[in-house]
């Protein structure tokens, strides 16, 4: 496969395992730019990128911004936050008036599910999904993929444990989909009023105790769990969530001996993950932030050069 | 005076006679003088139009218990006026007006401006419900005696649902003195919080919060024991999971004096239509799973569901082109109740005459209105259908002020071809 037959970029949902390893093949092959004294390339010279984030981000919409700077791209960030009167007539407002400033691509970040892809069918340039409320975020799982296929080698039948609140997470969603598109094991470990209806039927294998959830994984994936939702309303405290899915040395060693740790950040130290396991030796947190700039450029680079190539699905 | 028609060789399907049988119709005076096979070769009253009725179904006119309507307040989505055309290009020739308006129909003065209005400008009969509570805030009853006199159908909190059972028992209870029937739809605040479709596999791939079964189910039960209670009469206006239809047969069975409605789309859409976010099939009660809508179609074909409405709720561009979890609830359906209830027609799942009576002769008798039936005397509230013909509801075809229609595009087989209130003819299908 030479191309990569989509517009935007929307979930990982209709990508196949070939399209995947085409981004993951580019992404790899990014990494090495990044670590060069001269990060800057030409692809994008003369290119635009807006990044259009409803909700703050700092680490994602940084992470696209260095990506789209490092390809040569002229990058604009545009805040737009949640205090508007109307965030649906801000999204659809917002769109139509930087798509007449002629944008090469739109970076978006929105609280609502399917917002990514309403926004597609409003403007004429590539969209490029940041997170859309708890439905999907490609590039998340991407990076993910990445950081793992280069510490293990491959992705098909690695066992992945993927931790904490999946029920509102749109980075677990993608990490399930991708994981099984390229024939990986994933299994979710969480209490059950963190888990979605029909979470049996989505691809993993439930577990609600980390000690048989992490039996032998390669990787263990935990995910952030809200403030807002420790006290009661899907958890009842802090230390009891700590006490049986927090990730500490004790419920690590289920898992392999050489399992990677990974956190798609921002982490709560001691809530889902003791700060001794996030910055131990198994731990591959700060290379996935690195992989992070590298999926982007290649996601970034793919559709925009694709697109340049005529017409796409 | 109108000038009197004959529909000779038609096919009368009347379920308040339990009739189905050719014949002709002969209507004068603006009311039935004869309808049957009996009713042929009867001569024709002086200049009379005569219609050729041959391959067509006379039915009683469709009554629609629950429609949405902008005015006052929001007549960019619709006006009664609007409504009241779009009503009788779908066969509708009486629908129940929700108080959700703005101001809310809590006041005789409303109640009077919706039938003065209607009066003037409406081409089929437009019957106002009053808000149960005042302002619909779900606190203090309206006033029922009054509002009824001033000609009130029925009370209802139209969108909102009522949560306070002490507020609901006493409503029911004063409510029967006046023969009052009291519509709600049933949705629990807490269990229902956030939920934007039915809960279910789809809407947690989708990212969206999920309504369940149980948010209808458990307030539905309680308002049908208050009913007990009370003795009044109630009806749950929507149901839309066959645990609902469940609770109905056992209310009934206890005594109740308990009916239910459907919406069309309940009967012939599913969770899988909205696909990727397509707000227009955004709906209260949402859109449930092929098994729930199959189950309900069943229900509506033994009688437990007693009559389909059309939910109708015209939504502008500006409460609908919104990420789906925004958007408002809400789909048109005046145009479409008919054809789309022809659907179950033509897949042998529902009789015709089931059909016709669950949208006209039983709402007619649900809430008292002179409609519903072919009976000689009554005013000539009828629609003449064409069973077979094919059409499809392209989005610049519908009359409604608003497009939110969740069957554009739709193919379908069956229409109104003529529709006529009180003998004059406000209808015709361009054929």
């Amino acid at each position: 496969m030479d191309s990569f037959p989509h517009r935007h970029l929307l979930g990982i949902k209709g990508l196949t395992e070939q399209e995947i390893t085409y981004l993951l093949d580019k992404a790899d092959a990014a990494v090495n730019i990044s670590r060069q004294r001269e990060k800057k390339t030409s692809t994008l010279r003369g290119l635009t990128q807006i990044n259009l984030f409803f909700e703050a981000s700092t680490r994602t919409q940084s992470s696209f911004e260095l990506a789209g700077k490092r390809l040569g791209a002229d990058v604009m960030n545009m805040s737009v936050g949640n205090s508007s009167v109307k965030k649906g007539e801000t999204l659809i407002d917002t769109a139509m008036t930087l798509n007449a400033m002629h944008p090469d691509v739109l970076v978006v970040r929105h609280s609502s599910a399917g917002a990514a892809a309403l926004l597609a069918q409003k403007v004429s340039c590539a969209v490029v999904n940041a997170g859309d409320g708890q439905h999907e975020h490609p590039t998340q799982a991407l990076l993910d993929a990445l950081t793992i296929r280069r510490a293990k080698g491959k992705l098909s039948r690695i066992i992945v444990a993927i931790c904490g609140d999946v029920l509102h997470s749109r980075v677990a969603r993608s990490n399930i989909l991708l994981l099984n598109a390229m024939g990986a094991r994933v299994r979710v470990v969480a209490p059950a009023t963190l888990l979605p209806n029909g979470i049996g039927q989505m691809g993993a294998e439930v577990y609600h105790s980390m000690e048989e959830g992490l039996k032998d994984a390669d990787v263990v994936m935990m995910l952030r769990l809200q403030r807002e939702r420790m006290s009661g309303a899907f958890v009842p405290s802090v230390r009891e969530y700590f006490r049986y899915f927090g990730l500490d040395a004790e419920k690590l060693k289920a898992a392999k001996e050489d399992a990677l740790v990974m956190h798609p950040g921002p982490m709560n130290r001691g809530v889902e993950i003791a700060s001794e396991i996030a910055d131990g030796p198994q731990s591959v947190i700060e290379q996935q932030v690195e992989m992070g700039v590298a999926v982007r450029m290649a996601v970034m680079e793919t559709l925009l050069v694709s697109q340049n190539q005529g017409p796409r699905a | 005076m109108t000038r009197p028609t004959v529909i000779n060789n038609v096919r009368i399907i009347d379920p308040s006679q339990h009739l189905d049988e050719t014949g002709t119709i002969v209507i004068e005076d603006g009311r039935i003088a004869a309808a049957g096979s009996s009713a042929r070769n009867q001569g024709v009253p002086d200049g009379a139009e005569v219609v050729n009725g041959s391959g067509l179904v006379a039915a009683p006119g469709l009554v629609d218990a629950r429609v949405f309507v902008g005015e006052p307040g929001a007549e960019h989505r619709e006006t009664i006026e609007s409504a009241s055309r779009a009503a009788a290009a779908g066969g509708i020739t009486s629908f129940i007006m929700m108080p959700d308006t703005d101001p809310v129909i809590d006041d005789i003065a409303l109640v009077e401006y919706v039938l003065k209005t209607a009066r003037d400008k409406a081409l089929v009969h437009v019957h106002p419900a009053a808000a149960l509570t005042k302002g619909l805030a779900g606190t203090e009853m309206t006033e029922f005696g009054l509002l009824r006199e001033a000609g009130a159908v029925a009370f209802t909190n139209g969108r909102h649902a009522m949560h306070d059972a002490q507020v609901l028992r006493r409503a029911m209870t004063y409510a029967r003195e006046f023969s009052a029937v009291i519509a709600l739809e049933t949705r629990d605040k807490h269990l229902g919080a956030g939920g934007v479709m039915n809960e279910g596999l789809l809407a947690s791939w989708l990212g969206l919060s999920g309504t369940p079964r149980e948010a209808e189910v458990i307030p539905l039960e309680r308002d049908l024991r208050l009913a007990a209670l009370t003795r009044a009469a109630y009806h749950a206006a929507q149901i839309s999971v066959p645990e609902s239809a469940d609770a109905m047969r056992v209310a009934r069975s206890r005594g109740a004096n308990a009916t239910c409605g459907i919406s069309i789309n309940h009967l012939t859409l599913n969770e899988n239509d909205i696909g990727e976010y397509r707000t227009f099939f955004k709906l209260s009660p949402p859109l449930r799973g092929e098994d729930d809508r199959t189950a309900m179609v069943q229900a509506l074909a033994d009688g437990t569901i007693d009559i389909i409405v059309s939910s109708h709720d015209p939504q502008d561009v500006d409460t609908k082109r919104l990420p789906f979890g925004e958007a408002a609830d809400g789909a048109i359906g005046l145009e479409t109740m008919l054809a789309a209830a022809l659907r179950l027609h033509h897949s042998g799942e529902v009789s015709l005459m089931r059909l016709f009576d669950a949208m006209s002769t039983q709402p007619a008798k649900i809430f008292g209105l002179d409609a519903g039936t072919l009976q000689s005397g009554v005013a000539a509230d009828l629609v003449l259908v064409d069973l077979d013909e094919p059409w499809i509801a392209a989005k610049d075809g519908f009359v409604s002020r608003s497009k939110n229609t969740p069957f554009e595009d739709a193919r379908f087989t069956g229409r109104a071809v003529q529709t006529y209130v009180a003998g004059k003819r406000i209808h015709a299908a361009q054929r």
